[in-house]
Parts: structure tokens; C-alpha cells; sequence
């Protein structure tokens, strides 16, 4: 048993912050693709015929039930079999992205519905088509009321990044890794990168608290 | 489809299943003890148990499981502490999801009625009848859907120990996936296994939470 010696994580200052940065890369990728995907199925679920509404439900009750890393793996290697070749990055996005775009959509789904009926029929009387009302009226509204749950579910978007080094691509937990194999100091780097993650969860509670602020004192 | 290839895999599912089963079962249990702990931490009236139950809660959610399980596993035998994937696995999992079902109990507790403690005040109970007798018995009801929520993002959290080479669902998928080359139907058989675990618990819960409903 050797001593523990955290100075052994200096010399990858750079190596780790970089990482760090294709965490933030990802988690922001993420979080754009789950926001509008987790509308449109949300919308899609809600509104369109069957044979589109169908298969959506179909996909995100498949996704809520199974874990993500699982998912990864089809997407990874399924896009490939499909003739589809992307690269890591590409797929981690992807996967990131759909995954919660199902759990953003469960909560949209939710919103929209919970809308005041009186909207609909204030927007459609003075003249705003279905899809004008929708994209203008009711959208808005149900994303300000569901903010807080969306919130919830970047922070654990942020955290759920990590298992992406799986598939091979270089943000943070694979730097560490990197850096264990030429160091064999294990502890020392997950602990480290435990606290990278602990500081950029802390920046973004933070961000969506003055978000969720902001849009309370818009009302 | 390569349905032949699926039949042929799916002993080995089943057997990785009952492995998930056993690692999402261990965990919850230890878990719940760790639960129960820290929700008591966190409600006691003592500063410092205050301070390190909302330590533990912030550590553990505020980082990645996985991470968690790595620090465990890998880092481990450097402060003495060795323990093979499987204990790693439940262990892990376990302090993890006890975080989250800490903040499950605690919320059931504070959702009981303060009129039902002062009632129960008044009448003469003392402060651990209150709590024995009244409170506790309500809170467990308020517990049951919230804690069911955790239960069912721990079978889909046990995946993770696949990283620690754990050989259960998610392992023993990503093994066929990289020999047979067929990723949708290995998926397939692994949702489907998944699924079945899931709804079970979800199932279990409804049944629990309609049969202790407060109306």
C-alpha cells in the first residue's frame, strides 16, 4: 500500500482541464439536442396522427426503461451497422441527447397540457393558426412552468456525460484515465476529477437558479 | 432480425438478469439503511450531524456514479480497501442511491402535517412516541412513491458496474454486441430483460402505494 500523493496529479493540470472542457462540450450539445427533440416529441406525442405519435411513444417508453449506458452501446455501434459511420464524439451527442430529450418531452408533455385551455382559444380567435399558436402561445408557456424540472434533468445530463469515456471519447473522465495508466495513481485522479464534476455541478445549480429567478420575476 | 442468434443468446441474458437483480436488490438495501442515517443525520438536532448529513447527500448527488464506483474499485486498494467487482458494485451503487433516498425519507417526513405532531403533543405523547406513533406511520406512506422512483433508477443505474467488470445485462450486451456484431438485436433482448425488471418493481410500488393511499 503506497501513501496517497495528490501531487501527482499536477503535471495533468492541463490534460484534465481539458477534459473538463469537453465535458461542458458535451453536457452543452446535450442539453440543446434534449431541449428541442424533447419539444417535438412532447408536441408530436400530443398532437400528431397516430402512425407518428405511435412510434415516439413507442421510442420513449423503450428509453425511460432502459439504462443509458445500454443505450450508448446501440447507438454507437448500431449507427455503424446501418451504414452510418460517426465518429465517438457524434454518437456520444446523440445518445446524451436523445436519452434526455425522452425525459424533457415526459415533463413538456405535461406542461403543454397543463396550459389554460382559455390560451388556445384567445390565441385561435384573434386569428393565430394551430402551429402559430402553439410555437407562440402555448410552447412559451409550458417551458417557463416545466423550467424547473428541465433544470433538474441538465444537472443530471452533467453527471450522466461521464459515462460517454466508455465509448472512447476524451472528456473528463477519460483524461483521468489516460493519466492513470501512466501513473497507476487511480485514487488520487478520481478524487480529483469527483471534485472537477462537484464544481461544474455547483456553477450550474447556481446558473439555473438565476434562470429559474429571472423567469419567476418576468411573470 | 437474426431471431436464431437471439434464442441462442438468451440464456446468457437470463443469467446476467438474475445477476442485476441481485446487485439492484443488495443495493437497495444497503441503501436503505444508509438512507435512513443520513435523512436522521439531516433532521437531528445536533449541528454537526446537521453539517456532515448534508455533506453526504451534496458529495454523493453532486458527483458521477460512475465516479463514485471508479474511486471505490480502482482507488481503493491504494487506501487498503479491496474488494472484488460484485462488492464494489453493491457497495457503490448503494452509498449512491442512499443520498438520493435520504432526501426521499426526509421529504416524506416534512410532508406529515404539523397539526398531527402538536395534536399528538398535546394529548401527552412524548417527542419519540410523536414520532414512532404518529409521524412515522403517515411518512412512510408519503415515502413509498418517491423511494419507488429511486428503486427504479437504481436497476437502470446498475449498469454502471458493467464498467467494473460486473458480467451482468449491460456487461454481457456490450460482450455480444462486440462478437456478433448485431447491436440491435442484442439491445433488443437486453430492454426487453430491463424492462421486465423494471416493470415489476413499478408495478410493486403502484400496488403498495394505492394499498397505503392517505384519502
Amino acid at each position: 500500500m503506497q501513501g496517497l500523493d495528490f501531487s501527482v496529479v499536477t503535471p495533468y493540470t492541463d490534460l484534465l482541464l481539458m477534459g473538463a472542457w469537453w465535458t461542458v462540450v458535451l453536457t452543452i450539445s446535450g442539453a440543446v439536442i434534449s431541449f428541442f427533440f424533447g419539444i417535438f416529441f412532447a408536441v408530436a406525442v400530443l398532437y400528431a396522427p397516430k402512425v407518428i405519435a405511435y412510434p415516439i411513444r413507442f421510442f420513449m417508453w423503450l428509453f425511460m426503461g432502459t439504462p443509458l449506458l445500454l443505450q450508448l452501446f446501440l447507438i454507437y455501434f448500431g449507427l455503424a451497422q446501418i451504414g452510418i459511420n460517426v465518429p465517438a464524439l457524434a454518437a456520444g451527442i446523440i445518445g446524451l441527447g436523445l436519452h434526455f430529450a425522452v425525459y424533457n418531452a415526459d415533463v413538456m408533455r405535461a406542461g403543454i397540457v397543463a396550459v389554460d385551455a382559455g390560451q388556445t382559444e384567445g390565441a385561435r380567435s384573434i386569428g393565430f393558426g394551430r402551429f402559430q399558436t402553439l410555437r407562440y402561445v402555448v410552447i412559451p408557456q409550458a417551458v417557463r412552468n416545466t423550467l424547473p424540472s428541465i433544470g433538474n434533468n441538465l444537472i443530471v445530463l452533467l453527471k450522466e456525460s461521464s459515462l460517454v469515456s466508455i465509448i472512447g471519447i476524451a472528456e473528463l473522465v477519460h483524461s483521468a484515465q489516460l493519466a492513470i495508466s501512466e501513473t497507476f495513481r487511480p485514487f488520487e485522479f478520481y478524487i480529483t476529477v469527483a471534485a472537477l464534476y462537484y464544481i461544474l455541478n455547483l456553477v450550474l445549480e447556481t446558473g439555473l437558479r438565476q434562470v429559474e429567478k429571472q423567469v419567476e420575476v418576468s411573470r | 432480425m437474426d431471431f436464431p442468434l437471439m434464442l441462442r443468446v438468451f440464456p446468457f441474458f437470463v443469467e446476467a438478469a438474475w445477476v442485476t437483480v441481485q446487485i439492484s436488490v443488495l443495493s437497495l438495501l444497503l441503501g436503505l439503511a444508509v438512507a435512513a442515517v443520513v435523512a436522521s443525520a439531516k433532521m437531528s438536532g445536533s449541528f454537526v450531524l446537521r453539517a456532515i448529513g448534508s455533506l453526504y447527500v451534496s458529495v454523493f448527488r453532486g458527483t458521477p456514479c460512475l465516479i463514485q464506483l471508479f474511486v471505490l474499485y480502482f482507488g481503493g486498494p491504494q487506501i487498503g480497501i479491496n474488494l472484488d467487482p460484485f462488492a464494489a458494485g453493491v457497495i457503490g451503487l448503494g452509498l449512491n442511491i442512499g443520498a438520493y433516498m435520504a432526501e426521499s425519507i426526509r421529504g416524506g417526513i416534512i410532508g406529515v402535517d404539523r397539526g398531527q405532531v402538536e395534536a399528538s403533543r398535546t394529548i401527552g405523547f412524548s417527542r419519540l412516541q410523536t414520532l414512532r406513533l404518529v409521524v412515522l406511520p403517515q411518512a412512510a406512506r408519503l415515502m413509498i412513491r418517491p423511494l419507488g422512483v429511486n428503486a427504479v433508477g437504481l436497476i437502470k443505474g446498475s449498469a454502471l458496474v458493467s464498467t467494473i467488470s460486473v458480467v451482468e445485462l449491460t456487461y454481457t450486451a456490450q460482450r455480444f454486441i462486440g462478437s456478433t456484431y448485431k447491436p440491435f438485436e442484442i439491445f433488443g433482448i437486453a430492454a426487453l430483460l430491463y424492462m421486465i425488471i423494471v416493470y415489476v418493481v413499478a408495478r410493486a410500488v403502484d400496488v403498495l402505494d394505492r394499498r397505503y393511499a392517505i384519502n
